[in-house]
């Protein structure tokens, strides 16, 4: 291990005990707070299998039918919870499946320690069974990983783990043990870790950077605020809220930045984006100060970028320099955690009101409702719309509840639908646009999040991809709801070939299984809803069901998601129909 | 916006797997690597990557960032040429009977400022520590005569400004 930890950390050293790598890996998971981590045993991780047995009482291992299952499972409970997923595989195969769920963390800064087994050291290098090299395939998607062969390593090296994967902006962390370093004996004492020296999680806070930043809200006309992730991961929602009514300023959101401010929130005026809001996406180009808060500028978020925002004055609230000019170019870039830097802004910030702006938004939104929001909720059209049964879910929970969309089109409709009143309760794969990440991730929501109600909401398409974590929500019993959204389309790929491919829909048809049967064959309470009258009463009995529940909603096959950005378009040339 | 050379300095903790996550940074974004060295530093366990690129100053911007931002490096740099003094080193083997029919062989030594290294019947062994121009300028040179082996360093470069990795790591010591 060459890499320096903090200096005082080794000042005192505690008596040692004598443990085994295996045993040691459980206990530096206890000392982490560490109380459920979800994964898939297999022959390079037998020994800290075998440990998890003798700790059971103290550690909840979760058996996911795959191990892509384990990593989704292990973001979903971060995502609700802000505290660090653990996931864990054996080598070769079980490594290799880990990594959509790690690549999906790495983009969505979601908190994540992967413990991988891998095959005894002398073995290393010699193409052995189950071999692979999940350092050097991890490596571009993770925020930091490890191979250890010396079990003295591991307790150094997780606390590391864990102290990265948390600090900072956030990310996932692999460490890799060879069988022979799980075996073998070490003296341990565990300490957190404190510090890295060649690591800054955090940039020093500029105040005079706060002061400009103040300054041009100040006496900015026509202000706008997009804010995103970095305010959940920073625990800056209430310090966002009070910027906001301060300043007075309309604040939009990002996909990830979803459930930070309430809903109803007066000055809350929808979502930018590819799908996102009419007004919000068009009023980027006109307002004279954006103000960027904890987002990165995402190519769904900027559209074009030589049309995106020019007129403004941009300040740009973030915690990772690499993110400052990486798209936008920022006038105001203000560095640090916005926990901190908004906490500063608000002191300079004057009381403020920009009724006539903010009155623009509302026009908006009053277009995008006759031309869009209306029809999407129609009671009077044919089939079932996507928009409706989230409504319904709304009607039900008031709000409450967490939802875990897939990625599609009705991950749009969850995320431009659904009502939130409380922060980390929007789960959805935004960076990466993982299909199958729902199912899962909704187990990991619901267990970290065991009080509170947990609705999956899931496509026909990314359903069938992790459709085998039905076994795992039916052997832990965790009481997810699950909405599939069936339209027998990978619908939003079906959305593009009908807009960009003259309708030749390639490979976008499926014929699907009976679902319902699926669902009873794991003995999760079922239901099917085809026609509107039933929609209601069905949605309330899954809501109010005290165990896993299966329903599916049979929607209209060729509904589209407006508003929309065409690629490569300008924000402001957003497409109503 | 125009592509230049730039040398990349990167100061880092000494670890295994470091090159390939700074080597996947570049990668990623389609930068050829012109060269790469790696050698320790003038501060006591650090490393120090001298990497070459052409590329535009805002690329080359962008990707030092995202370089500053693995866990184990400390920091990254990027300069011009005109910032710093450089070199690398070339070996060139030739056949000695061609070497020695053509060439005033002290005349040669002094005028390229080369070095011979090994002389045997078969043949003799040049080396050239330079600027790129000076080294490929002996190599075309010597490329009449049968070049029977040639190969090049990566580029070594100190800079002009002062570089207080020292006082960085300190810091770390002092305020953490």
């Amino acid at each position: 291990m060459e890499v320096k930890t903090a200096n005082f950390e080794k000042l005192d050293t505690p008596a040692t005990i004598t443990v085994s790598g295996a045993e040691a890996v459980i206990k530096c998971l206890l000392e982490e707070g560490v109380e459920t981590l979800y994964g898939y045993p297999g022959g390079a991780i037998m020994p800290i299998y075998d440990e998890l047995y003798k700790y059971q009482n103290e550690i909840h291992h979760v058996l996911t039918r795959h191990e892509q299952g384990a990593t989704h499972a292990a973001q979903g409970y971060a995502r609700v919870t802000g505290k660090v997923g653990v996931a864990m595989a054996t080598s070769g195969p079980g490594a290799t499946n880990l990594v959509t769920g790690i690549a999906d963390a790495q983009i969505d800064s979601t908190p994540l320690v992967c413990i991988t087994g891998q095959v005894g050291s002398h073995l290393l290098g010699s193409d052995a069974f189950q071999e692979t090299d999940i350092v050097g395939i991890s490596t571009p998607v993770t925020k930091w990983n490890y191979q250890i062969t010396n079990a003295a390593e591991i307790p150094e090296v997780m606390a590391k783990a864990f102290y990265i994967a948390r600090s900072g902006r956030p990310g996932p962390v692999l460490i890799d043990i060879t069988k022979d370093a799980q075996f073998a004996a070490l003296e341990y004492n565990y300490k957190k870790c404190a510090g890295i020296r060649s690591y800054k999680p955090t940039p020093k806070v500029d105040p005079i950077q706060i002061e400009k930043a103040a300054e041009a809200i100040n006496s900015a006309k026509k202000p706008m605020i997009v804010f995103g992730q970095g305010v959940i991961l920073g625990v800056a929602e209430d310090l966002l809220k009070q910027v906001i009514e301060k300043s007075g300023v309309p604040a939009a959101w990002t996909i990830l930045g979803l459930s930070a401010l309430p809903t109803d929130h007066p000055l809350n005026v929808g979502m930018v984006g590819m799908h996102g809001n009419y007004g919000p996406n068009v009023l980027t180009n006109e307002c004279d100060v954006l103000i960027a808060i904890g987002m990165r500028f995402d190519d769904r978020v900027t559209g074009n970028l030589d049309a995106y925002a020019k007129q403004a004055k941009v300040i740009h609230f973030e915690i990772d320099p690499a993110e400052i000019d990486k798209n936008v170019k920022a006038d105001i870039p203000v560095l640090g955690n916005v926990n901190e830097t908004l906490k500063l802004l608000l002191g300079h910030l004057k009381e403020n009101k920009h009724d006539a702006w903010h009155n623009e938004f509302k026009k908006h939104y009053e277009i995008e409702y006759e031309k869009v929001i209306k029809n999407d909720l129609n009671a009077e059209r044919g089939m079932i719309g996507m928009a409706e049964v989230i409504d319904e879910i709304n009607t039900c929970s008031k709000g409450d509840a967490v939802v875990v969309s897939d990625v599609g089109q009705h991950q749009m409709a969850a995320c431009r639908y659904t009502k939130f009143n409380q922060t980390r309760s929007n789960v959805t794969s935004g960076g990466l646009g993982t299909m199958g990440f729902a199912l899962p991730a909704a187990l990991g929501a619901k267990m970290g999040m065991p009080n509170r109600e947990v609705v999956a909401v899931i496509g026909d398409g990314g359903y069938q991809m992790t459709i085998q974590e039905l076994g795992t929500i039916f052997q832990t019993k965790a009481k997810v709801k699950i909405v599939l959204l069936n339209n027998g389309f990978l619908g939003m790929v079906r959305q593009w070939q009908q807009l960009f491919f003259d309708k030749r829909y390639a490979s976008t048809e499926m014929v699907n299984p009976d679902f319902v049967t699926i669902a009873k064959g794991y003995h999760i309470k079922t239901n099917q809803v085809t026609e509107r009258g039933q929609l209601k009463d069905a949605v309330k009995e899954m809501m109010e069901a005290d165990e896993p529940y299966f329903l599916e909603v049979k929607v209209e096959k060729e509904e589209n998601v407006f508003p929309m950005v065409p690629t490569g378009a300008s924000v402001s040339d957003i497409l109503l129909e | 916006m125009e592509k230049k050379d730039y040398t990349i300095s990167i100061y880092t903790e000494n670890n295994v797997g470091l090159l390939s996550r700074i080597a996947a940074i570049f990668l990623k974004r389609h930068i050829n690597i012109e060269s790469v060295t790696v050698s320790k530093s003038e501060v006591e366990g650090v490393m120090r990557f001298i990497i070459v690129v052409q590329e535009t100053e805002e690329k080359i911007g962008k990707v030092v960032k995202q370089i500053e931002k693995q866990i184990e490096v400390i920091k990254a740099f990027y300069h011009t040429d005109q910032e710093m003094i450089y070199q690398e080193t070339a070996l060139y083997k030739v056949r000695s009977s061609d070497f020695v029919d053509d060439f005033n062989i002290q005349d040669f030594i002094k005028e390229t400022n080369a070095r011979i290294v090994t002389v045997t019947p078969n043949f003799f062994v040049i080396e050239k520590t330079g600027k790129r121009s000076e080294t490929e300028s002996l190599y075309e040179k010597l490329k009449p005569y049968g070049l029977m082996q040639f190969v090049r360093s990566g580029t070594i470069a100190v800079t002009k400004e002062e570089m207080r990795i020292s006082n960085l790591l300190e810091q770390f010591n002092t305020t953490n």
